[in-house]
């Protein structure tokens, strides 16, 4: 396996009109690594995971993935190698389950532009692994918000990305289907995939990420371990709060807010 | 699962154009004047054939069945993009306000286009322009990127349309045209008035249309779903955008220029076959075609028939079926909490 990280941001800097969202962030999440990415509403969480994909092309500096840049990519090759799940996707239309999960295999189809066996078999899997297959016939505009989400978590593995990265996928899910969209990602990731994962919710971060990396103001203020990172200092910095962080019997931190800085 | 399959593709479109030939019979047999079948087969595979039933079913009916069915899938093929590309299932070039721009465009030519030194020959190509323009005065009102609310959709294509049906007639006014005929037709939409030198180019219209949106079919599939994912998943975004809004442009500019304002067959006609067959573009963007084509010929034969030795102007009967289920599907929206 090569060394090289799988996704790489060297000095990204990224503006808004006037205002700076990103200043020299840089950022590895190495092949088979999930990397959290933490920080307040208006960070440049959001921006820094469009950057990644190559949504969005930064101001200032270099993004790569497995030492590609990402703007030399083709569409397609992009489209395969990397799958952004965003925060809420919006359905003007009853499309299935099974029709959305089926839409990350776009990237692969052939000229002819219809799914193949190997498609629809990339789809049911990625269903399954969600356990959304009894769904598949339903439409996405009949489901609760938390099973939508799971169809647009599924779509994004039916791509069969080397790197994923989800925007909060976890916020709209209940407790047993966070560790559920968590513990596929982790499967993914002991099979050689990376993720970038944004999220609100510490204590999963906590546990399921192998790094976190703290962004304040558009800088990564701390990246490491999820113990080196979630100390009262930073938490303060990042934050603007006071908190306690304890430790879960098998060790993992966990950060109970106390009260505003 | 309902993947799409070849075989379940060519199956609905078979089935759609049974119906649409259907309808074109029908089209042709029906009329004040009995023809039947064997009459109206007899004057198309025989062009020399002459006596009544020929020369009605050849020089009335056929044109004008033509007319409607190629008016029908222009501006169907334009609702279905409309409302992907806008992610509403409201979107329709009437509702919008881009036929209305065309109408504005051609009509404007009609009436004062001889001081400019332009023939009638220049009402389409100003159609297109001024469906053009309208899309650009949409897009310029919604902003470029993003989904565009039920409340904008519907607020720029009533204030535009009221402001194009006001211009249409002062132009027609101090153009001279005269009231009852020239403006009537532009502004309520007819085929009685089709002209049959326009068909042809008509039909190359349609058929560039779909060329351009035929393969772009998967991309309004993801693109309904917003545009970073579509982008994401490898569509070329700002492309697929700017050929289909021209592709719609030029459908919906030669729909126009042929028959005028008629409204609501591109809501109507992609609703009922996605309640059918389901949302996938890449078999509702071909059935839409077909199934406006039906459409529009079926309307047009009902609107010559339902009064008996008068003629209804075919825009009224589209827009007495779409305006209710117009309605329906906005409260649906509203229920939603789609209409912000």
């Amino acid at each position: 396996m090569s060394t090289l990280p799988r996704s790489s941001l060297r000095g990204v800097g990224a503006r808004l009109g006037a205002h700076a969202v990103l200043t020299g962030v840089d950022l590895d999440v190495a092949p088979g690594e999930i990397v959290g990415l933490l920080g307040r509403n208006g960070a440049g969480k959001s921006t820094l995971l469009r950057i990644a994909c190559g949504l969005l092309a930064p101001e200032a500096g270099t993004v790569q993935i497995d030492g590609q840049p990402v703007s030399g990519l083709d569409r397609r090759q992009r489209a395969r190698a990397v799958a952004l799940v965003p925060q809420e996707t919006h359905f003007p239309f009853p499309f299935s389950v099974a029709e959305v999960v089926l839409m990350g295999r776009t990237p692969h189809l052939g000229w002819l532009g219809f799914e193949s066996r190997r498609d629809l078999a990339a789809a049911q899997s990625a269903m399954e692994q969600l356990g959304i297959e009894d769904l598949a016939a339903r439409s996405v505009l009949s489901l609760s918000g938390g099973e939508r989400q799971l169809a647009v978590v599924a779509r994004a593995l039916a791509q069969g990305p080397r790197l994923l990265l989800l925007d909060e996928p976890t916020a709209f899910l209940d407790l047993r289907h966070r560790l559920q969209v968590l513990g596929r990602v982790r499967e993914l990731a002991a099979a050689g995939a990376s993720a970038l994962v944004v999220s609100h919710d510490l204590a999963v971060a906590a546990r399921s990420c192998d790094r976190l990396a703290l962004l304040a103001d558009g800088r990564i203020l701390a990246a490491g371990p999820p113990a080196q990172v979630l100390t009262p200092a930073l938490l303060r910095e990042a934050f603007g709060i006071e908190a306690d962080v304890l430790a879960t019997r098998d060790g993992y931190p966990v950060v109970v807010p106390r009260a505003l800085a | 699962m309902r993947p799409l399959r070849p075989l379940r593709l060519l199956a609905v479109l078979g089935a759609l154009a049974v119906l649409l030939l259907a309808a074109i019979v029908a089209g042709l047999v029906v009329g004040p004047s009995d023809v039947t079948p064997s009459d109206a087969l007899a004057a198309l595979r025989d062009p020399t054939a002459s006596g009544p039933a020929a020369d009605i079913v050849r020089r009335i009916r056929l044109p004008r069945v033509a007319a409607a069915a190629l008016v029908g899938a222009c501006l169907s093929l334009a609702g279905v993009c409309f409302q992907a590309l806008l992610r509403n299932p409201l979107a329709d070039p009437f509702v919008l306000g881009i036929s209305g721009g065309a109408a504005l465009a051609g009509v404007a030519v009609l009436s004062l286009g001889a001081g400019w030194g332009l023939g009638a020959g220049a009402v389409p190509v100003a159609a297109f322009a001024g469906a053009l323009g309208a899309t650009a005065l949409l897009f310029g009102v919604a902003g470029w990127r993003g989904r565009l609310s039920a409340t904008t959709l519907l607020l720029t294509g009533v204030v535009f349309n009221a402001f194009a049906s006001a211009a249409i007639v002062f132009l027609a006014s101090i153009g001279g045209m005269t009231e009852g005929t020239s403006i009537f037709l532009w502004l309520i939409g007819t085929l009685s008035a089709a002209r049959g030198e326009l068909l042809a180019a008509l039909a190359g219209v349609l058929v560039a249309g779909l060329a351009c949106a035929l393969p772009l079919a998967r991309a309004l599939d993801l693109l309904a779903l917003g545009e970073e994912t579509a982008e994401q998943l490898g569509v070329a975004v700002e492309r697929a955008k700017r050929s289909l809004l021209l592709a719609t442009a030029l459908v919906v500019g030669g729909a126009v220029s042929v028959s005028g304002l008629i409204g609501f067959v591109g809501l109507i006609v992609p609703h009922a076959l996605r309640l059918l067959f389901g949302p996938d573009h890449r078999l509702l963007v071909p059935a839409s075609v077909l199934g406006g084509a039906a459409f529009l010929v079926a309307c047009d034969t009902a609107a010559r028939v339902l009064l008996p030795g008068r003629e209804l102007p075919v825009g009224a009967i589209t827009a007495l079926v779409g305006g209710p289920l117009f309605l329906v599907l906005l409260r649906r929206q509203g229920r939603r909490g789609g209409l912000p």
